[in-house]
């Protein structure tokens, strides 16, 4: 046997390794989580009450906290995600300001979660109170809302990441061309540009969603922790990531623990499946 | 009316993108305001006083964070490199590609549910929470982003390169480990330091393994704190002292992520091999 083929065999032990691992993070939690999906079953994902002391658990409620944070953290999001990507990919392309820019965004990509959770607490949370004063409501100033504020800032890095590259990857020509019938550059983005980088976009918004919904330390600190679903976005929640960062290091009974990790399986499911999605867009688009 | 439409678009765009970056001159400006007033010699060099106290430290926290992403680089840098050798190797088999998306999967991973997984795996059968649990726990994140780059910069190798070696004689493992590997090296080892820019900060996995520990500990059999576990705890503290104090070790937690990261760019610049 050559070499060559040694090495083969030896680097392709790195492929079962990897598959290995993936597998045995799945199955470690589906073995942990047997008990809760035997006793709740399918009902475990729509059963409104989450009760540790009568051991009845149903996710329902932090799955609509998760859904509520990341479509409005992606709502408020994409009208500056798009601008940026404009900005860097095509209004400045290849310029000094859209370095400065995108280091700027990258410096935002790299602060910790904990940190953002840190100033949503003391700086976010305090506006949040005037408005939910405003409103009549309780002031709690953590909400729904804020952690969908805090994770609208914290999710735009990703979405500019994919968008301003398939915005640079237009071809000149297509651009030129419409330019030299007269028209504007509004019309060029509107009918060149956004439609031809439609996908690539959404794939962008698919990876923001995707770290939105697994966003853990910022969105447990300002959102309050309430286990029901919430009435009003200005009102405290819960989100699956939050809830069991709250409550894994309390949970005694062993369908409490089965329960939460059940939890970190749906999590992960989620997350898995909004990846291949876009993967699989972003391979076909760059 | 077409000149004016596409005038209003582009101030839009400029206000908008300018407004992005608010909330990060706002943060900076903040942790600038907060940290620099609690940070002292003192503050670096003495361990935290009990709750309610005012004082202390985060001696605990800063050695913590190294013990944690040393013994995470330890396990993940050889492993990733495996990684990337494997999926540069076999790019183009079907093998190769499904775990290149598996990396991705790996990536995307929640960091929550990493913690979970280092706990069931290594603290449930310890018995305790570890260091080396947390440090398992990071690593799991910091294995795709080396895998990652190791595959990227192996695949920047110019293919004539591996020609020549391959016709002097060479075999095909020597060109591996005498020429495309120390070419990469590099771009290998920004993508760590990247890496460990990315996992200094991470929280959420260290909440259920390394725990926290208010006293000085190098053992990585037992629990540790790290500077991103001690702003959380302190931030949900009721305490004011403790506050200020987590002011303080996010400035030192954001200038080692800046250091760890213009390193990266400034070495990935100067080291660029010329080809």
């Amino acid at each position: 046997m050559s070499f060559e083929k040694i090495y083969k065999r030896i680097i392709a032990i790195g492929g079962v390794l990897i598959i290995g691992l993936l597998l045995s993070i799945f199955i470690t939690l589906f073995i942990n989580s047997s008990i809760s999906i035997k006793k709740f079953g399918f009902s475990f994902l729509i059963n409104k009450t989450w009760d540790p002391v009568f051991e009845n658990f149903g996710a329902f409620p932090f799955i609509v906290g998760t859904l509520l944070t990341s479509i409005i953290s992606l709502i408020i999001s994409i009208p500056f995600s798009l601008s940026v990507s404009l900005f860097i990919g095509e209004y400045y392309k290849d310029t000094i300001f859209s370095k400065i820019f995108e280091t700027f965004i990258e410096i935002l990509a790299v602060i910790p979660s904990v940190v953002f959770g840190l100033w949503g607490l003391f700086y976010l949370a305090p506006i949040v109170r005037n408005l939910q004063i405003k409103f009549s409501l309780p002031p709690t100033g953590v909400s729904v809302f804020t952690a969908s504020l805090v994770l609208s800032i914290m999710i735009i890095p990703y979405t500019i990441s994919v968008g301003k590259e398939v915005i640079k990857l237009i071809p000149t020509d297509l651009k030129e061309a419409a330019f030299s019938f007269g028209a504007t550059h509004y019309e060029v983005i509107k009918k060149i540009i956004l439609p031809y980088a439609k996908s690539g976009i959404i794939a962008g918004f698919l990876l923001s969603f995707g770290r939105a919904i697994g966003e853990t330390m910022a969105v447990t600190m300002v959102i309050g922790n309430v286990n029901t679903i919430p009435r009003s976005i200005f009102l405290p929640g819960n989100t699956i990531a939050s809830v069991i960062a709250n409550e894994f290091l309390e949970a005694i009974t062993k369908i409490h623990i089965s329960a939460l990790i059940e939890l970190a399986l749906i999590l992960f499911v989620i997350t898995f499946i909004l990846n291949l999605i876009a993967n699989n867009i972003i391979k076909k688009v760059v | 009316m077409k000149i004016f439409k596409d005038r209003i678009f582009k101030f839009l765009v400029i206000f908008l993108s300018f407004l992005t970056l608010t909330p990060l001159f706002f943060i900076f400006y903040i942790i600038l305001k907060n940290g620099l007033s609690s940070i002292n010699l003192k503050f670096f060099f003495s361990l935290p006083k009990p709750p309610g106290e005012i004082g202390g430290g985060i001696l605990n926290a800063i050695a913590g964070t190294f013990l944690l992403l040393f013994f995470a680089s330890l396990i993940s840098i050889p492993i990733g490199i495996f990684f990337g050798m494997f999926l540069y190797e076999f790019k183009e088999k079907k093998i190769g590609k499904i775990c290149n998306i598996l990396i991705d999967v790996l990536q995307s991973i929640p960091s929550i549910v990493i913690g979970i997984i280092a706990y069931l795996w290594i603290v449930k059968k310890m018995g305790h929470f570890s260091a080396i649990a947390g440090s398992v726990a990071l690593s799991l994140i910091f294995l795709p982003i080396i895998a990652k780059a190791t595959k990227e910069t192996f695949e920047m190798v110019p293919f004539s390169m591996i020609e020549t070696s391959l016709s002097l004689g060479s075999s095909y493992p020597r060109t591996i480990f005498k020429v495309i590997l120390p070419i990469s090296i590099n771009g290998i080892l920004s993508g760590v330091l990247v890496g460990l820019g990315r996992i200094s900060g991470e929280t959420a996995p260290l909440l259920f393994t390394a725990f926290g520990n208010s006293f000085l500990n190098f053992n990585i059999c037992k629990p540790v704190s790290s500077l991103s576990l001690l702003i959380f705890t302190y931030t949900m503290s009721p305490y004011e002292d403790w506050h200020r104090q987590a002011w303080g070790c996010a400035f030192v937690l954001i200038i080692l992520i800046l250091i760890l990261n213009s390193i990266s760019k400034v070495g990935l610049k100067k080291w660029k091999v010329k080809f």
